[in-house]
């Protein structure tokens, strides 16, 4: 008997939607959250920072200090991105269905990829201060970690979701792993794998900020610095100047995409 | 050798067959066989389409030719040399001697007509010479060359996704011929185009194996084409040869035994393609 598959398609949505509604109430709860207080202070939030949270003449002074521990910050993480990269590329080779060696080395190089790219990177920032003690080197090998397990992962998707018939026709040919590797597979992913790289690069210059504030380095400890001494306005400046940063990164990026693509 | 091609469809009287296939099976799993025992052989220069439905084992039997797909049992040997026991380097000099054409064209389509044609010449090269793309002048003199014999020489450095169908399946016959292939190995060369590009195909493949003296393994799922451009066809059916002769001896009886039920409408296509 064949069910009507417009019923089961309605039950399986309201199924889905009461899931999802008792989930919420049933978190609202359980934590004793105030939704109404909680949506309330947003609005005092946003007061509070228009009386405190502006950059003053006395802020702009500092300008140059500012924009120096953000240029080292944006640096050190295009070099932690664009190495990461490097070796995710290796590694994406040996993981992907189509160029892996074989179903251990796939294996393992998914398993790998998954260990750094889950570990959050607050915890890698602590776990190498340790080492490290509070310096850049602790910030880049955190970013650069965290950059290697998610580029490794992207990049095995996109060797993976790239039509690569023309794998099939090299091998065809004679073609060695390398000659296919360098002349098919890298040639039909690499804007794809460009991409990537890029977006990491934005959220990288994000995540920079949150890393300099636990490693004491770049333009994130900057922020922690005035914060944390009561100098509002100052801090307010470094917020707008990462915003503007990150906006005119996120700019190029897509001018990048749109000639690669 | 010349004597002997006037009489295609016949067995050779004399020297070795280019290919010889014995008794070739292959399973997937533990179910039917997609090749049960399959044996035949081709000669210098034969033009041989493979006829019969859907899922009958055509695709997997060329591939069991130049070991794309490992056979489970039987008998490939390739002028005289048997394909399942050369060891990876020889296995690439062989599959260098044998070219391949196939029904999604298979090129590299961020690159251009050049660049893909010159990969026919990657089997023939060095590890870094292959990784690096390095070609030599005369390599890219002989791809400029075959490229204007395929009549796209206006297209020589556009990109492969700015190509029509037609256009893509002859870059991939050139790269194919760039290998200075013995034999041309084709999997649907013809089903993903329209009837002018297919006659096109159709009749550069044709010009190749006679002038070049190119033995073409043909799968096809036209049974007319078959019988206008081959020398010889092979009917398969569940894995299993069931005809082997010259398209004259191709009946209406024979079509139906490799295609079964659904042979009624092939035949009366058939019937067509004779009264026009």
């Amino acid at each position: 008997m064949p069910a009507d598959i417009f019923v089961r398609r309605f039950n399986n949505g309201l199924v889905f939607f009461l899931s999802v509604a008792a989930l919420t109430a049933g978190s609202i709860l359980i934590t004793q959250y105030d939704v109404v207080a909680g949506f309330t202070s947003i609005a005092k939030a946003f007061a509070w920072g228009a009386r405190n949270f502006y950059p003053d003449h006395h802020a702009m002074a500092r300008l140059p200090e500012i924009l120096r521990k953000l240029w080292q910050t944006v640096l050190m993480s295009i070099a932690a991105t664009t190495v990461a990269a490097i070796f995710a590329a290796f590694m994406a080779m040996l993981g992907s269905r189509t160029t892996r060696f074989n179903a251990l080395s796939s294996i393992l190089v998914r398993g790998l990829a998954s260990v750094f790219r889950n570990i959050p990177l607050v915890a890698w920032a602590m776990i190498l201060m340790l080492a490290f003690s509070q310096s850049l080197v602790t910030g880049y090998l955190a970013l650069f970690f965290g950059s290697f397990g998610f580029l490794t992962r992207a990049f095995i998707e996109t060797v993976d979701e790239a039509s690569l018939d023309a794998v099939e026709a090299l091998r065809a040919t004679g073609a060695g792993y390398f000659a296919i590797i360098f002349q098919a597979v890298l040639p039909s992913c690499l804007p794809q794998m460009v991409s990537w790289l890029l977006f990491m690069i934005d959220t990288n210059i994000r995540d920079a900020t949150l890393v300099g504030l636990l490693t004491g380095t770049g333009i994130g400890f900057t922020f922690d610095l005035y914060y944390k001494s009561f100098h509002f306005h100052e801090a307010s400046l470094v917020v707008i100047m990462i915003v503007i940063t990150i906006i005119v990164i996120e700019m190029f990026s897509n001018y990048v995409r749109r000639i690669i693509l | 050798m010349t004597q002997v091609s006037q009489f295609p469809g016949r067995p050779l009287l004399s020297g070795r067959p280019l290919l010889e296939v014995s008794q070739l099976v292959k399973r997937y799993d533990a179910g039917k066989p997609a090749l049960d025992g399959i044996s035949f052989s081709i000669r210098k220069g034969e033009f041989v389409s493979v006829i019969g439905p859907s899922g009958a084992g055509k695709s997997t039997l060329l591939r069991c030719i130049n070991r794309m797909i490992e056979a489970t049992s039987g008998e490939v040997s390739f002028e005289g040399a048997s394909v399942g026991l050369l060891d990876r380097k020889n296995l690439k000099r062989l599959r260098s001697k044998i070219g391949m054409i196939f029904q999604h064209y298979n090129l590299v389509e961020r690159l251009t007509v050049i660049e893909n044609v010159l990969h026919g010449r990657l089997g023939a090269k060095s590890t870094l010479a292959g990784a690096a793309g390095h070609y030599s002048r005369e390599e890219k003199r002989q791809a400029t060359e075959v490229i204007a014999m395929l009549g796209l020489s206006d297209h020589l450095y556009q990109r492969c996704d700015r190509l029509s169908g037609g256009q893509k399946q002859r870059v991939g016959i050139a790269r194919a011929l760039l290998q200075d292939p013995r034999m041309i190995l084709c999997d649907e060369p013809i089903a993903s185009l329209d009837p002018n590009a297919s006659r096109n195909i159709m009749e550069q493949l044709k010009r190749f194996s006679q002038e070049m003296d190119i033995a073409l393994i043909v799968n096809l799922h036209q049974v007319n084409v078959a019988c206008k451009y081959s020398d010889r066809i092979l009917g398969v059916n569940a894995g299993r040869l069931v005809f082997d002769g010259r398209p004259e001896e191709l009946t209406p009886e024979k079509i139906s035994q490799i295609y079964g039920a659904e042979s009624r409408s092939l035949t009366a296509e058939l019937g067509e393609q004779y009264a026009s």
